[in-house]
């Protein structure tokens, strides 16, 4: 150390007393002074942004209110998947936006899933050229940014499909497909959708009424779900004690899909088909141009990176644990299932689960092909009809953080769970 | 004192756009340019040509702006603006005025903060469809997919329309007339809507124009004008009044040709006052006393500007209509210049 | 060998056979298909889907290429060349190709974001590269200057100016080194910041009047297409990088308030789309700066670029401090290095070469989020193809621009992700 001396070694006697040099020579107080330091600049710079803000807003003559939710949007919504009329609030837009990102985050995320895992598995099988297609295919979409996909998709969505009136006249140049269900037009594409002869109406819930059909066939699903479980939990206890595992397998389709059929059938229910009727397909469920754009734009494209990732899921687990499994004399497909996929998981979830975050934040660029999530509702229309930017911002960065914790809290907890419990 | 370290290494970064705040025009003379908030692209209206050259009515008002603060029609800096950026590069300084056919309503001029210097255009929402389809009235469009700018009054206009004649429809929210002009060609909706001039420019771009046809509905009052931040009345007054001007010129007869003419002094003295032969109404705007001369010389009068860039002559091909002066039937009237 | 032998055995061969020929079967391409594409059932009908699809493919878009047409003015011309038979009209990009990369900079100066491109992979070499003269980083400290004045311009002695702030900094943290480096480190910011709040802007205003030369000032509205995404991309990486690295620190820190704000503002940007911070940079920022403050859209783009990219560098960088073993951190506190001397010296040397492949992976993101800019009206590959299609000659191509946009984006990030997979299998060399 050099003639001055280190500090640390002459404040040796603490008794000494308190000097005002040792906030910044000793250890004991020094992080404490930089602390507080540090909060005081933040707090500055926090009151200053504050200060700024509140001058802008007094010189533009606004001010800091959420009521403008209370008031009506008067816009309309083309996907609605609660009731909405441009007579409703912007909270209720903003609602109905929020429930379209779940909806096309939820649909792209399966696709995402489902994609990734074949092709991931399929790039490390031994057939040359499915592997090699689908590193083309990896590779193709991973390079390439989001937006471009979303684009692409929505323009060939838009021009290389036929118009409603293609289908129409005595030999329309285009047909709908798997007999008369399913039209693929430039605005979207149509199908078949369920519908119930005996209408059980809604479950008023305050602001959303979900139907009580759906309701009651959700209800037979998850009690289907769980009374499989107590099946196969007895089978399992029938073979520890007896060694013998019984037939589970028509019981567990029994109560699966029993009740189900049981409900369809009281509740009458039928297809109602697409029908070419005035300037569109009428009937039926109407899949927008926007919706398809983004669904196959994120789904494909996030594919790619969960094909990755699975991929070196895969890869991280020791060959020594199949070969020790084929050594039990496990078959290949019970090794992928018993052995290396629950190892294989472990290491799969945790990025996973950022990649179901970037769908979700994803979700945000709707507005590219005109798709209605929150940000075209809230931060979009909303935000330009009542000049509310401050409030619409804020309102919309804190619901897009809530979802994004709380997706990575509940993955986080699954993933605890799954988790090698070591000690 | 913070904020002259922040103008410090706003000054050192040399990437600052222009000051706004109360004193927009010695910002603007400091700068020596005005920047001018316009559409993406609007034929006619707003655009840039082949050399990158803005040209347009919307354009020619901010050009007469800047000739009549700067003494240099191309002084000015157009920031293109979407529907929905508009207003907040206007609150925030990013632009200096506004000038994109933007509908001037109650809560715009109250409630987001501007205030609407005038009238530039009377204009009305409209619909095309395709002729193909057969229909001769908006009242025919039960059901139909329509194409809409969002952000616009006219997402408003279109919900009350549909909702008060009890028919249904598709809406389809797009961001750009471009991207609208995209979807409506390749029929990804039956019907685009939009201000009646707005179609009829949109309409001239189209390959083949007459395959579409403007239905005779005008379901709403667009007027149209040009828009600065609310709290700096001086600038106001000078965009207000260079755009009264712009239309008293066609009034009185001055044009473009005989403004020099007349500049040097007439009998007429409203022209003379005007032009600043007389009085000194530029001082009380806090301009020279030629600063009408400049504005007019820029693109000529109302007229002018109107017939040379969306007029009859023009692929645009508007009549003058309600956008005639007052003495024609129409509902231009600049207030006296005394 | 002994008689017995032969007595006990009936027949021994004294000679080796003849080398047969594997069955046909079991060698050469047969062996290869049968074992690579046909071993079962299942491998059989994948080969069988796969070959259908790069069939299908190639009978779809093989004459498609082949028809190309470079020659066109608007696509009404390209297709009365094409005569009702499929085909390309790659003609768009031979006549817009320079808006796509340049948006509207002055056509006589392309020159110069080309050259400054060039630098900046002379400037990216060195710290790529380990095999090349270290000496090469004092041109990667200089470049961003050279890369500002070649872009935009203007007078030489701004980013001079500039540049002359951080001589002072480093001459004050070398005066003031034997103190102790906490003084040193606040001696060197300080005077940083006194030169360039309190001196530059006399400085600048006086050499500029005084020697006005530099190149002619380019305005940024003039950016677009690709020198956009490449300039906010760079610009958000290179910035974000120190201040990652001081969030990674910070998120490390034992000290408990440092800690909390650190990680809430980790979290925070990793929660919000990067689209609604890009909207806050172009409806918000305004407002929280002193009234009457206004900047430039692609700075304040580059702002808002750098912060979210900052949290997600923190992250990778935490990685690498993470990577290190303890011994290392142990080793510096036994040399008796403070603080600062440690992270310097030992520490972020280390950890820092550990994050490259996860920079380099977290450019590659940023690189291809910068197509987000395209919402607040700035005019990147995508916001130009949107111009390109609504322009009456071009109404309806869309293939041709989003495949060289594509094409274009995809050299970029694949180049690089092969760059950041080769430096991952160096690095694990290296550790074993």
């Amino acid at each position: 150390m050099s003639s001055t001396g280190d500090p640390r070694t002459q404040t040796a006697a603490p008794k000494e007393g308190f000097r005002l040099s040792m906030l910044l020579y000793d250890q004991r107080y020094r992080s404490i002074t930089i602390q507080i330091v540090f909060l005081f600049a933040l707090m500055l710079g926090i009151a200053w942004l504050v200060d700024n803000t509140i001058n802008n807003l007094r010189a533009l003559g606004k001010d800091f209110s959420f009521a403008f939710l209370n008031t009506p949007a008067g816009y309309d919504i083309n996907q609605r998947p609660i009731e909405y009329n441009s007579q409703m609030t912007h909270g209720r837009a903003a609602l109905v936006g929020l429930l379209n990102t779940a909806i096309l985050a939820v649909m792209a995320c399966a696709l995402a899933t489902v994609l990734g895992v074949v092709a991931g598995v399929l790039r490390l099988s031994k057939n040359w050229i499915v592997a090699r297609l689908m590193s083309v295919y990896v590779e193709l979409f991973r390079n390439i940014p989001t937006l471009v996909w979303i684009i692409i998709f929505g323009a060939i969505m838009t021009e290389s499909m036929p118009a409603p009136s293609a289908f129409r006249g005595d030999t329309p140049s285009a047909n709908m497909l798997f007999n008369d269900s399913v039209a693929i037009t430039n605005r979207g594409v149509y199908i078949p959708s369920i519908q119930f002869a005996n209408d059980l109406g809604t479950l008023p819930l305050g602001v959303v009424a979900p139907s009580l059909n759906w309701i009651l066939l959700l209800a037979a699903l998850i009690a289907g779900v769980f009374a499989n479980k107590a099946i196969l939990k007895h089978a399992t206890a029938v073979q520890n004690a007896t060694g013998i595992r019984p037939k589970t397998w028509w019981k567990s389709l029994a109560v699966l899909v029993g009740p189900i059929i049981v409900l369809f059938v009281a509740f009458g229910a039928f297809l109602e088909y697409p029908e070419l009727g005035g300037f569109n397909f009428a009937d039926g469920t109407h899949l927008r141009n926007s919706l398809i754009a983004m669904w196959l734009g994120l789904g494909i494209y996030t594919g790619a990176f969960v094909a990755e990732i699975v991929r070196s899921g895969i890869l991280a687990i020791s060959k020594g644990q199949s070969e020790a499994a084929f050594a039990l004399g496990l078959q290949p497909g019970k090794t992928m299932r018993l052995v290396i996929l629950p190892q294989a998981l472990r290491v799969i979830v945790p990025p996973l689960i950022s990649q179901y975050l970037n769908i979700t934040k994803n979700t945000s660029l709707g507005l590219a092909v005109g798709y209605m999530d929150l940000r075209s509702t809230l931060g979009g229309i909303t935000i330009n009809q009542t000049g509310r930017e401050l409030e619409g911002m804020l309102l919309m960065m804190l619901v897009y953080l809530v979802v994004s914790l709380g997706i990575s809290g509940a993955m986080n907890i699954y993933n605890n769970r799954i988790m090698l419990k070591e000690r | 004192m913070k904020k002259t370290v922040l103008y410090g290494t706003l000054a050192a970064s040399a990437l600052l756009a222009g000051a706004a705040g109360a004193q927009t025009l010695e910002a603007v003379q400091s700068n020596g340019e005005l920047s001018c908030g316009v559409s993406t692209g609007l034929a006619g209206f707003s655009a840039p040509d082949a050399n990158g050259v803005w040209q347009g009515f919307d354009v020619a008002v901010c050009r007469a702006v800047a000739a009549a603060v700067l003494g240099d029609p191309m002084a000015v800096s157009f920031v293109s603006t979407t529907g929905q950026t508009r207003f907040s590069a206007l609150a925030s300084g990013e632009i200096d005025m506004l000038s994109r056919n933007t509908t001037w309503t109650l809560s715009r001029d109250v409630d987001l903060g501007n205030t609407f210097a005038g009238i530039n255009y009377y204009d009305g929402q409209g619909f095309m469809v395709n002729r193909e389809l057969g229909v001769g009235s908006a009242m025919e469009l039960s059901g139909a997919t329509v194409c809409i700018q969002t952000g616009t009054t006219t997402e408003l206009n279109l919900a009350d329309f549909f909702r008060v004649n009890g028919m249904e429809y598709e809406p389809v929210p797009i961001e750009t007339n471009a991207e609208a002009q995209q979807q409506y060609l390749a029929g990804a909706c039956d019907v685009y809507t939009t201000d009646a001039s707005g179609l009829a420019a949109t309409r001239a771009s189209f390959p083949e124009p007459g395959n579409h046809a403007i239905l005779p509905e005008i379901i709403s009052k667009e007027p149209l004008g040009p828009a600065v931040r609310q709290g700096d009345d001086q600038w106001a007054d000078i965009v207000r009044w260079t755009l009264n001007a712009l239309i008293a010129a066609e009034e009185l007869g001055v044009t473009s040709a005989n403004i020099e003419e007349l500049a040097a002094g007439t009998d007429n003295p409203e022209i003379n006052r005007l032009l600043g032969s007389e009085g000194d109404l530029g001082g009380m705007l806090g301009l020279d006393s030629d600063w009408a001369v400049r504005a007019i010389s820029a693109a000529g009068n109302y007229g002018e500007i109107f017939a040379s860039t969306i007029g009859e002559q023009t692929p645009i091909g508007l009549a003058r209509g309600l956008n005639a002066q007052w003495t024609q039937g129409g509902l231009l009237y600049a207030p006296p210049f005394r | 060998m002994s008689d017995t032998h032969a007595n006990t055995v009936s027949y021994v061969r004294d000679s080796m056979l003849p080398e047969q020929e594997p069955p046909l079967k079991e060698r050469g391409a047969m062996k290869w298909l049968r074992e690579n594409l046909f071993s079962g059932w299942l491998n059989t009908a994948l080969t069988l889907l796969s070959i259908f699809v790069i069939w299908f493919i190639i009978i779809e878009v093989g004459p498609w290429l082949m028809n190309t047409v470079w020659n066109a003015g608007s696509l009404r011309e390209c297709r009365e060349i094409l005569d009702g038979t499929s085909g390309a009209c790659f003609a768009v990009i031979k006549d817009r190709w320079h808006q796509l990369m340049f948006g509207f900079y002055p056509q006589d100066m392309y020159w110069r974001p080309v050259l400054a491109f060039v630098l900046m992979l002379v400037a990216v070499a060195p710290i790529l590269f380990a095999e090349l003269p270290r000496k090469m980083l004092y041109f990667s400290g200089l470049f961003p200057f050279i890369g500002y004045h070649l872009l935009w311009g203007g007078s030489i002695w701004l980013p001079i100016a500039a540049l002359m702030g951080f001589v002072a900094g480093y001459i004050a943290f070398r005066l003031l080194d034997r103190m102790s480096s906490l003084i040193s480190t606040l001696g060197a910011v300080a005077a940083a910041l006194v030169w360039w709040f309190v001196l530059a802007a006399p400085f600048n205003a006086v050499l500029s009047s005084a020697l006005p030369v530099g190149l002619p000032f380019v305005r940024s509205d003039a950016f677009g297409g690709f020198l956009v995404s490449l300039v906010i991309g760079v610009s958000g990486i290179s910035l974000s990088l120190p201040l990652g690295i001081l969030l990674a620190l910070g998120r490390q820190s034992e000290m408990i308030f440092v800690k909390t704000v650190c990680v809430v503002f980790i979290e925070f940007i990793r929660g919000v789309p990067l689209i609604t911070l890009l909207f806050t940079a172009s409806l918000l920022l305004n407002y929280f700066l002193p009234p009457g403050t206004s900047f430039d859209l692609i700075l304040r783009v580059i702002i808002m670029v750098t912060l979210f990219a900052t949290a997600y560098m923190a992250e990778v960088i935490r990685g690498g401090l993470a990577a290190l073993p303890k011994g290392q951190y142990e080793a510096a506190d036994a040399l008796g290095l403070d603080y600062w001397k440690a992270q310097r010296l030992i520490i972020m040397p280390q950890a820092l070469k550990i994050s490259i492949p996860g920079i380099v992976n977290t450019f590659i993101g940023l690189f291809k989020d910068t197509t987000l800019v395209v919402f607040i009206g700035l005019l990147d590959p995508i916001g130009l193809s949107n111009a390109i299609r609504a322009d009456t000659n071009w109404n309806g191509i869309y293939w041709e621009l989003f495949i060289f946009i594509g094409a274009l984006f995809f050299i970029f990030c694949f180049s690089m992700s092969r760059y950041s997979q080769y430096l991952e299998r160096k690095l694990k060399t290296d550790h074993r």
